[in-house]
């Protein structure tokens, strides 16, 4: 197993936000993780990442126990986060933020006196995009230039160049017309083909069945499913994100909002 | 929601959006085109304001041509921008990592009178009395540019209001040393670099140029300068980035206090005297001719070749008025409102930028 978690805990103060969940991710699969909000999914991913430390819990990469202390430590074993805002620099292109704090150097007296790479770094931040199939043409252009759909592609790309085994992507689809979020599980679908494994965090139920090989389903800080994608309807998610599988349309609300967004922006 | 959210500040993320109405990148799909890089170079705000100052020159020129577009007035006009340029081209990077420093007209008046005071103290009119003198002003001034860079990262106190108080106590500090007089004591060494002019320009002009190479080269293609773009860029996503973004800032600061250190001298070594009261308004020039050069006062983008444009406006602006018998004090109003017009038409090509 690439990724797994035992038994994690975690408290804010007296509010008990994870109680004991259980996670697993596989090396090329899409493993999603869904639930409503207050679910404890951005806890786990952040304890998942390096960010925040669990009260209790175990955590192995490779089946090999690990006891991640910071989000440094966790890219150091290769597994990055593309976090909802993207983190991009918007005045520098897409090169550039690719290799953001990461530089390459020209070799030799140059490199030693700092001078960058430039050519290197934008010919493999080009191959990156076009291996990855994204539509990011346009290298030159500030990335305040881009779409969102193409911003988020930046942000993926650059994630997948330095994972070597496992990357978060949270909402990676939440600000997108329905055209973009197409692109974007695509690009979703060929990291995890090319071995990666990936976390996705969502919201939408649909696109998750869509693009995930498997859907983890956190409630009020416990795991209530695991369940493969194929054969699983959005109806048997909502279900086990309410509690409610005996009527399992209860609460649809977030995932027609989600939706609604959606529409009104193709429709714009 | 409207289309207009989705542009840079968006992205920028420097609050992330509450999980349920993400406004990152709302905007609809832009077809990205690929321009080449003279077309893109042509259009930015450096070559934009080059024309405005080849404009001016010619202009003058043209209303003085016995006494504008000569080699003596030409040699004025370098000297006079020399001093400011040097300090200019450590507030550009101060200004593209989206920090500000207000402080350096008094910075350099403090090194200057320090410089002047180790070496009155010193005695002598010698090269060694000199050199102690220059160790001293570039000293005093990384002092403050330490200090401004300790207060503003590990502090936490803002840019603006940090380099306000420095402005202030470097002032005062400097009056202190002097008891408020200019000290005339300089070295005869010093004085005959002024008169010196190697390759037919003042020492004081190579000088410049050669900070502002350097500088240029460093902030357009070393990882220094590449890191203070994306601080000024993002500083969340930089530290995310595994870049030390504080100690980054703080040696800006440093580098910003070490060049009006060198200011000091080079204004020291022009007047041979401290010049207490003439450097009231030189952050606010120096912070004026980076702006006009094309560095955004939001961080994230500036050139140091933007930075020699911008600043040669003023410069030309003063010295043509002068030659033209006008009133010098229409300069400061021509400078405002070529500023304030300048940021605005910035403004607008960047809002066009983002709503694409």
């Amino acid at each position: 197993m690439l990724l797994e978690a035992r038994g994690v805990h975690k408290a804010y103060g007296h509010v008990q936000v994870l109680h004991g969940v259980d996670f697993e991710a596989e090396a090329g699969k899409v493993t999603a993780l869904i639930g409503d909000n207050g679910a404890g999914k951005s806890t786990l991913v952040k304890i998942l990442s390096g960010a925040l430390a669990p009260d209790a819990g175990e955590l192995s990469l490779h089946d090999r126990r690990v006891r991640l202390t910071s989000p440094e430590h966790a890219r150091s074993l290769g597994v990055e986060t593309v976090y909802q805002d993207l983190a991009l620099a918007p005045e520098l292109g897409p090169a550039e933020n690719v290799f953001a704090g990461r530089e390459l150097l020209r070799p030799g007296l140059l490199g030693r006196l700092g001078v960058l790479d430039k050519k290197t770094m934008r010919a493999r931040a080009q191959e990156a995009f076009t291996s990855m199939g994204t539509d990011v043409k346009d290298l030159d252009a500030a990335v305040a230039a881009l779409s969102g759909g193409q911003r988020q592609s930046v942000a993926i790309c650059r994630a997948v160049m330095w994972a070597k085994d496992l990357v978060f992507l949270d909402e990676p689809t939440a600000a997108l017309g329905v055209r973009q979020t197409g692109k974007v599980l695509e690009l979703v679908r060929r990291v995890a083909d090319s071995g990666v494994g990936v976390v996705l965090i969502s919201h939408n139920m649909t696109e998750v069945l869509e693009v995930a090989d498997t859907v983890q389903v956190l409630r009020l800080g416990r795991r209530v499913a695991k369940l493969p994608a194929s054969g699983t309807t959005v109806a048997d998610l909502v279900g086990a994100m309410t509690g409610a599988l005996d009527t399992p349309v209860t609460d649809a609300r977030d995932d027609d909002r989600t939706d609604d967004r959606a529409d009104e922006r193709a429709a714009r | 929601m409207s289309a207009t959210t989705g542009g840079g500040a968006a992205a920028a993320g420097a609050a992330p959006p509450p999980a349920q109405t993400p406004r990152t990148g709302a905007g609809p799909g832009v077809p990205s085109s690929s321009r080449p890089a003279w077309r893109r170079a042509l259009s930015s705000s450096p070559a934009y304001m080059a024309v405005v100052l080849l404009v001016l020159v010619a202009l003058f020129s043209l209303l003085a041509p016995d006494t504008f577009p000569t080699a003596a007035n030409g040699r004025n006009v370098l000297t006079d921008v020399a001093v400011l340029l040097v300090m200019a081209v450590g507030t550009t990077y101060v200004l593209v990592a989206g920090g500000f420093d207000l402080s350096q007209g008094s910075v350099l008046v403090f090194a200057g009178v320090a410089a002047a005071k180790a070496m009155e103290a010193l005695g002598g009119q010698g090269a060694g009395t000199v050199l102690v003198g220059i160790a001293v002003g570039l000293l005093a001034g990384t002092a403050w540019g330490a200090v401004n860079g300790l207060v503003i990262t590990k502090l936490g106190v803002p840019a603006l209001i940090t380099t306000l108080g420095s402005t202030g106590a470097a002032l005062g500090a400097a009056q202190l040393l002097s008891n408020g007089t200019d000290v005339r004591t300089v070295p005869d060494a010093l004085i005959s670099v002024a008169v010196q002019r190697p390759l037919t320009l003042s020492w004081l002009v190579w000088v410049a140029a050669l900070v502002a190479l350097v500088g240029g080269l460093v902030l357009a293609t070393t990882r220094y300068g590449r890191h203070t773009q994306l601080i000024g860029s993002n500083a969340e996503s930089a530290r995310r980035a595994g870049i030390a973004v504080d100690r980054h800032t703080a040696s800006l600061y440093v580098l910003n206090g070490a060049l009006a250190g060198l200011a000091g001298l080079m204004s020291l070594t022009r007047f041979a005297t401290t010049t207490i009261s003439g450097h009231t308004t030189d952050g606010l020039q120096v912070i004026t001719g980076v702006v006009l050069g094309g560095t955004s006062l939001f961080g994230g983008a500036g050139t140091v070749i933007g930075t020699v444009i911008g600043m040669f406006i003023p410069g030309v602006l003063n010295n043509g008025f002068v030659v033209l018998n006008v009133q010098a004090f229409w300069q400061q109003v021509a400078v405002g409102v070529v500023l304030v017009v300048a940021v605005y038409v910035d403004q607008l090509k960047r809002r066009r930028r983002n709503a694409a």
